[in-house]
């Protein structure tokens, strides 16, 4: 907002109005309420298209009826009472699905718990180490460049050290630490996890350091000549002000994470269930309502963790 | 405060270098070994040194038709980055101003972002499949689908391009001087000369890194792809397809291709960005730095 603009428009509502009116006749045949439509009106366009109403299909969808080769529109509870099959028959054991949230929830801890402590100390790095702007661009960038890189190549760049003969197995043999190959290099939880890291600790650093770069230097030096450690400003001043940054990281990761198929899939040899893995199987069935119903599911849970964290911090004042 | 540099700071530059080398060790990799010779494998050590494995997809003997697929990530990219930077640019002024729904479109952006992928994905076959049997069911019995590249492919891109678009709009403009637009007006310029003469130029660095993000996430697009592309398919999904049945250096040949276009894009966008930032202070004004 312009601040001259308002004070003079409490000063003299004329005088502002009157210059507005001057400036071109064909602005003032267009209110600004609709230059502001005009400008904002393609962007919500797309996401109404694209985003807001492929949601209610989603899940409209997940109440109709199906059978072996198509949709029918009518209201079911089939796609839920599907997945839910067994849940209460196989009480106190975990039913299907909800096991694969088990494994889903575990995966998206570990996750998180490595991506926030790379993603915290890299940001801490280049926001308080590293003085000269054109270092912190240059070093910034450097953790940048892989994000606009394929992710899929990404993953099978592990395949070449992790495989039964890949360069770490070599070189633990070589070593004699071990005798034979180590098997779950690969294919395994280890190495999802080992990508889900690699993919999106970046996710984890922007934030992070963004929020550590407006914390005004002169409170550490405060704490300093108050006398506090190096641990107690960290404690006590630095990561209570990266909250935010923490918090909005966090829920990046974690969303990520839930609904992966992708990384969980190739990185686990297809042979990992998680939470987005069974919608894409439901679809690759041609189940819709069954992958709806799931969608459904993944979504709420997903909501119901963001809506915890961002009690944590408001987001909006953050941006 | 102390003089010199603490000793975190050497634990914390060893720690970045680490993490550093986690990140492109891997990618690097994979690049060497698409320079094998012919009877190179999927592991160190490599055999021989050559470029048998990359001429051998641009013969198109290799695994899929990869010329067509390059062609329709490379066009959809251009239109995606194209869509993105118009559409983030507008809705960035628009939010500089108080207007009605300007919360609903902040929330369906962040939302955007955050959804998972496939959820969006699904949503939007779901929606393009009734779309057709509407159609098929009131207008026209022999049509095939309105699915496609440009149709539910182009806006699964959107919903991933344009909530960092709107995001890089808010950084810029959190930095941006007012008073720079009020002295163009004060000299009569018209909002649309005011945008065209200050706003554009000062914010273009960033416009063309809003750019790069548009081309580079669509190129590389797969999770949001994977349901709403429609009958062909986009580089990362043959990519993908590969993935299940590696059995030889041709699938690091075709990491090393995609990878050189995203590498020659993002040279390029860095490239452009450093020469207009570097104009603008060659040719800034000097007000405010004192009397000559």
């Amino acid at each position: 907002m312009d601040t001259s603009d308002n004070i003079l428009q409490q000063a003299s509502p004329d005088l502002v109005r009157g210059s507005d009116m001057a400036r071109s006749a064909k602005a003032a045949r267009l209110s600004p309420s609709f230059i502001s439509w005009l400008q904002a009106g393609p962007m919500m366009l797309v996401f109404l298209a694209f985003f807001l109403i492929p949601l209610v299909f989603v899940v409209i969808v997940s109440f109709w009826d199906y059978n072996e080769y198509q949709l029918l529109p009518a209201f079911s509870g089939r796609g839920y009472t599907d997945t839910f099959e067994g849940c209460i028959a196989q009480l106190p054991d975990l039913c299907t699905i909800g096991k694969t949230y088990v494994k889903t929830l575990k995966l998206c801890f570990l996750v998180w718990v490595i991506t926030l402590f790379i993603g915290f100390w890299v940001a801490y790095f280049l926001a308080f180490h590293v003085k000269s702007k054109t270092w912190q661009m240059g070093l910034s960038l450097l953790c940048t460049i892989p994000f606009w890189t394929s992710n899929v190549i990404r993953m099978i760049a592990w395949i070449p050290l992790l495989g039964r003969n890949g360069l770490v197995n070599s070189g633990l043999m070589k070593t004699g630490l071990i005798n034979q190959p180590v098997e779950w290099l690969l294919f395994s939880e280890f190495s999802v996890v080992l990508a889900l890291v690699h993919l999106f600790t970046f996710f984890m650093v922007v934030p992070i350091f963004n929020s550590m770069i407006r914390v005004d230097r002169s409170l550490i030096e405060a704490a300093y000549d108050a006398g506090a450690t190096g641990f107690q400003t960290l404690v006590n001043v630095i990561i209570p002000l990266a909250k935010p940054g923490i918090v909005i990281g966090s829920i990046f990761v974690i969303t990520i994470v839930m609904g992966d198929f992708i990384t969980i899939g190739v990185m686990g040899g297809q042979q990992i269930a998680a939470a987005g893995k069974i919608i894409e199987t439901r679809v690759n069935a041609l189940q819709f309502p069954a992958a709806a119903a799931n969608a459904v599911i993944l979504l709420v849970i997903t909501f119901l963790i963001i809506t915890m964290m961002s009690r944590i911090v408001d987001i909006k004042k953050e941006l | 405060m102390k003089e010199g540099r603490p000793r975190s700071f050497y634990v914390l530059a060893i720690f970045f270098a680490a993490y550093v080398l986690f990140l492109y060790g891997p990618m690097i990799a994979i690049y060497m070994l698409s320079f094998q010779g012919p009877q190179g494998g999927l592991t160190f050590p490599m055999n021989g040194v050559s470029t048998y494995w990359l001429t051998k997809l641009f013969q198109g003997t290799g695994i899929v038709d990869l010329g067509a697929a390059f062609r329709r990530s490379l066009l959809l990219g251009v239109i995606v980055m194209a869509v993105t930077v118009v559409l983030s640019v507008a809705a960035g002024m628009a939010f500089r101003r108080k207007f009605r729904a300007q919360s609903i479109l902040f929330y369906s952006a962040i939302a955007s972002l955050i959804v998972p992928s496939i959820i969006t994905s699904l949503g939007i076959s779901l929606e393009f499949r009734i779309i057709d049997d509407l159609i098929k069911a009131h207008w026209n019995e022999n049509f095939e689908t309105s699915m496609g590249l440009l149709t539910s492919g182009l806006g699964a891109h959107l919903t991933w391009t344009l909530p960092f678009g709107l995001l890089i709009m808010f950084a810029i403009f959190n930095r941006f001087d007012p008073r720079l637009e009020e002295a163009a007006r004060d000299l009569g310029a018209t909002p649309w000369q005011t945008f065209r003469h200050i706003v554009l130029p000062i914010i273009l660095p960033s416009v063309i890194g809003i750019g790069l993000f548009g081309f580079t996430l669509s190129w590389d697009e797969l999770a949001r792809s994977s349901q709403a592309i429609g009958a062909v398919n986009t580089l990362p999904l043959d990519l993908q397809g590969l993935t299940t049945t590696v059995t030889n250096p041709d699938i690091y040949a075709l990491g090393t291709i995609i990878s050189a276009v995203s590498f020659a894009v993002i040279a390029l966008a860095l490239g452009t960005i450093h020469m207009l930032n570097k104009r603008q202070a060659a040719k800034g004004s000097d007000a405010g730095k004192g009397l000559v």
